[in-house]
């Protein structure tokens, strides 16, 4: 069982509730790979998805677990430069709680807007990645394939690497990796180190080839271009000389190190394609497992899963 | 009209007075302050006895909202906030629509007081047209009209020409120029400090550097120019440490804090409680010891609220996007005393200079003082009295305050200004 009826973090979650949710999608997994992907576990239950960043894939991803769950969907996008001047979130969520929404999904770009939701809905509130703060399903579908690919966490070496700083990404990796017993590293220049990140108990490291030395796992974070014209490093070029996972790099790595990234991946910046599309690349397993997770967390949360 | 304040403890630092005494307030002034004075039929007498006894505060950094902003304040509400939480004299900051950089808004301001204020209000004058830190505002117009100070006041002035200018020009009137030390492009789009909260809240920092550069800059300009320099609102150590250091060389220099600062750290951001953003940030338990030991050192000289008051829609929106400022009127007394008098941190004659005689003296208004023919500004403080904090009791419009429901001790329970009493028992009387 799940404490709380809300996902708004991992930071908020204990060991064994991750592990709970981990488990409950193994047999998700296995619903999605049938011929027939439906089960009618949550029925005339009602999942919004409501958009304030673009998004495709944890959009997507979302939707079709609540479809194949057998619940019915409803999404709302807008975008963000219009929250200033529209409706704000607080009339958008009575007008949701209003319409009978169990779920909602939010995304947004201002950290800390789920936890605001949940002070205007009675429905559960589940993260979809909020500013710098968390996108927790998108750690927990990491976790899993982990797990999947590792048989374990605990132990493991798993390097994060890339832009730490504006990374929710990595933020809740770190809350789950840390709470089941992995030793995380995280890399990239000093100027996408977010202060005071040792103190979550990972590893800091500047240079990509001291990082992955020896590592069981390596994430590899999406860089965004917005952060260059603001002046945190000095081009692509020379971030992609810096940091790029290549071939080469990744030899420093352990043999079977998995190669993970949360998408969408830029090709020959962040990752080389001949790393992107290695064997050692879970990339689009990942896209699979996060419908299982997401699934998972649906039964959970709406489906009788939680002490509330 | 006639008040005699029986039994109270008086403190009044000016004339080196701390004792138990009666005070006489006849036509406005201050008549007596002896022990045993015979109050005659027509003195409305108020006993005091365990309460302390002290000239009037003046909270000289506040915002009032008039004119156009009255869907957040009014002069009519914010010194009605102000008196509430006994103070009998505010100073209000420029950044009013239209901006109060000119005579003619000045002079708007003070006759709104004269018509809806309950104490006294003293303006401060924008320090350059529009607060767009370009060319200086007419500053002896400004005076002519009634201003007390200069400021650009939230809009800082990031040239550093115009500064050094505002610094020397000032000299003519013998007027400080406060300044919101915070370089902009430091701070950049930051709603937090910058440090292990935010990387965990996924907050937008804003460093202690962004005030460091701005304060090491001011005091340099001030050195330059010998132009009276006010510090608003210090909010980190080394902040506290160069005006320390500023003193110490004998520069023309003070500097205020406010009750948030010293008794929140940005543990309080946590729950994304939007009445906890303000600027400059709420910063770690080192840099708020230091502010604490600063005031109590003398290094910084004034508390002041930085009230800010906002319309509960403004607030009631993610953390990103809601405007910087908490109210403070109503809740920097007791806040103090709990925090600050109670634990030992801070004395009680110590808490009469920063709130009363040292904002007086650095404005050069009246007040500061309880000596005999002085005008009877008051506060009147119960140390005793404890009681919840209800944001919906509030005198003041802005809600936004992250004190709402702490069990406060120390209210202020008298408040007379030029004779008048306008506060008892926490109601006010006009």
């Amino acid at each position: 069982m799940l404490k709380s009826k809300h996902l708004l973090g991992l930071k908020d979650l204990t060991a064994e509730e991750i592990e709970l949710i981990l488990d409950t999608a193994v047999p998700m997994k296995e619903i999605i790979q049938r011929d027939i992907k439906k089960v009618p576990t949550l029925r005339g239950k009602l999942v919004v998805t409501l958009f304030y960043e673009p998004s495709t894939r944890t959009r997507t991803s979302f939707e079709l677990a609540a479809k194949y769950m057998g619940a019915d969907t409803a999404s709302i996008a807008t975008s963000t430069s219009s929250i200033t001047k529209g409706e704000s979130l607080r009339d958008t969520a009575e007008t949701l709680a209003a319409m009978g929404t169990d779920a909602v999904i939010i995304r947004h770009s201002a950290a800390g807007s789920p936890l605001l939701l949940t002070r205007y809905i009675q429905a559960s509130v589940i993260n979809g990645g909020d500013g710098m703060h968390e996108h927790p399903t998108q750690a927990l579908l990491d976790l899993f394939t982990i797990r999947e690919k590792k048989g374990t966490i605990r132990g493991l070496k798993v390097a994060i690497l890339g832009d730490i700083l504006h990374s929710r990404v990595a933020r809740s990796n770190i809350w789950g990796l840390t709470k089941l017993g992995a030793e995380v590293r995280v890399v990239g220049p000093p100027t996408l180190i977010p202060p005071g990140i040792e103190k979550l108990g990972v590893k800091v490291f500047y240079r990509v080839e001291d990082a992955l030395q020896g590592v069981d796992v390596i994430n590899v974070l999406r860089i965004q271009r917005e952060r260059q014209k603001r002046g945190l490093f000095p081009s692509l070029r020379e971030y992609a000389l810096l940091y790029e996972l290549t071939p080469e790099r990744l030899r420093l790595a352990k043999p079977d190190a998995l190669v993970l990234h949360p998408g969408p991946m830029n090709r020959g910046v962040e990752i080389s394609p001949a790393v992107a599309d290695s064997l050692q690349s879970a990339v689009r397993e990942q896209v699979t497992n996060g419908v299982a997770v997401r699934m998972a967390l649906l039964y959970l949360l709406i489906g009788g899963g939680t002490q509330q | 009209m006639k008040i005699l304040l029986r039994g109270g403890r008086v403190i009044d630092p000016a004339q080196n007075l701390e004792d138990v005494c009666d005070l006489l307030v006849v036509d406005g002034r201050v008549a007596a302050l002896e022990k045993g004075i015979e109050a005659d039929g027509e003195t409305k007498v108020l006993d005091v006895e365990g309460c302390i006894v002290a000239p009037g505060f003046i909270d000289m950094h506040v915002h009032l909202r008039e004119p156009g902003y009255e869907q957040k304040e009014t002069i009519a509400t914010g010194t009605r906030a102000a008196a509430a939480g006994g103070f009998t004299a505010v100073a209000c900051m420029p950044n009013t629509q239209p901006v109060a950089d000119c005579g003619a808004v000045i002079a708007y301001i003070r006759e709104r007081v004269r018509q809806s204020g309950v104490v006294r209000v003293y303006p401060v004058g924008a320090l350059s047209k529009g607060c767009k830190g370009e060319e200086l505002a007419e500053i002896r117009d400004l005076v002519e009209a009634g201003a007390v100070a200069i400021s650009d006041d939230g809009r800082p002035v990031m040239n550093g020409e115009v500064m050094r200018r505002a610094l020397e020009y000032s000299r003519l009137f013998d007027i400080p120029v406060i300044s919101h030390c915070e370089d902009l492009h430091l701070a950049a789009d930051g709603v937090m400090h910058e440090g292990i909260m935010s990387t965990v809240l996924g907050l937008r920092g804003i460093p202690a550097a962004a005030e460091e550069v701005m304060v090491a800059r001011d005091l340099i300009l001030a050195g330059l120019t010998g132009g009276r320099l006010h510090l608003a609102h210090l909010s980190s150590a080394a902040s506290v440490e160069m005006v320390r250091q500023a003193k110490e060389r004998g520069l023309k220099v003070t500097a205020e804090v406010t009750p948030h600062h010293l008794c929140l750290t940005d543990e309080a951001v946590a729950g994304y409680d939007t009445s906890t953003k303000v600027n400059p940030p709420l910063r770690d338990e080192g840099h708020r010891a230091a502010l604490a030991e600063g005031l109590a050192e003398g290094v910084i000289d004034v508390l002041a609220t930085d009230h800010a008051p906002h319309a509960e829609e403004e607030k009631d929106v993610e953390y990103d996007l809601a405007p910087f400022g908490m109210v403070g009127l109503e809740t920097a007394v007791p806040l103090v005393v709990t925090k600050l008098v109670k634990t030992g941190r801070l004395s009680w004659r110590r808490l009469v200079e920063v709130f009363s005689l040292q904002p007086a003296r650095i404005l050069k208004v009246p007040g500061g003082t309880l000596a005999v023919g002085s005008a009877a500004d008051i506060t009147v403080i119960n140390p005793e009295l404890e009681r919840e904090v209800h944001v919906s009791r509030f005198y003041s419009q802005g809600k936004n305050s992250p004190f709402n429901g702490w069990r406060l001790q120390g209210w202020p329970v008298v408040t007379v200004v030029g004779g008048r009493l306008v506060m008892e028992e926490g109601k006010v009387l006009v």
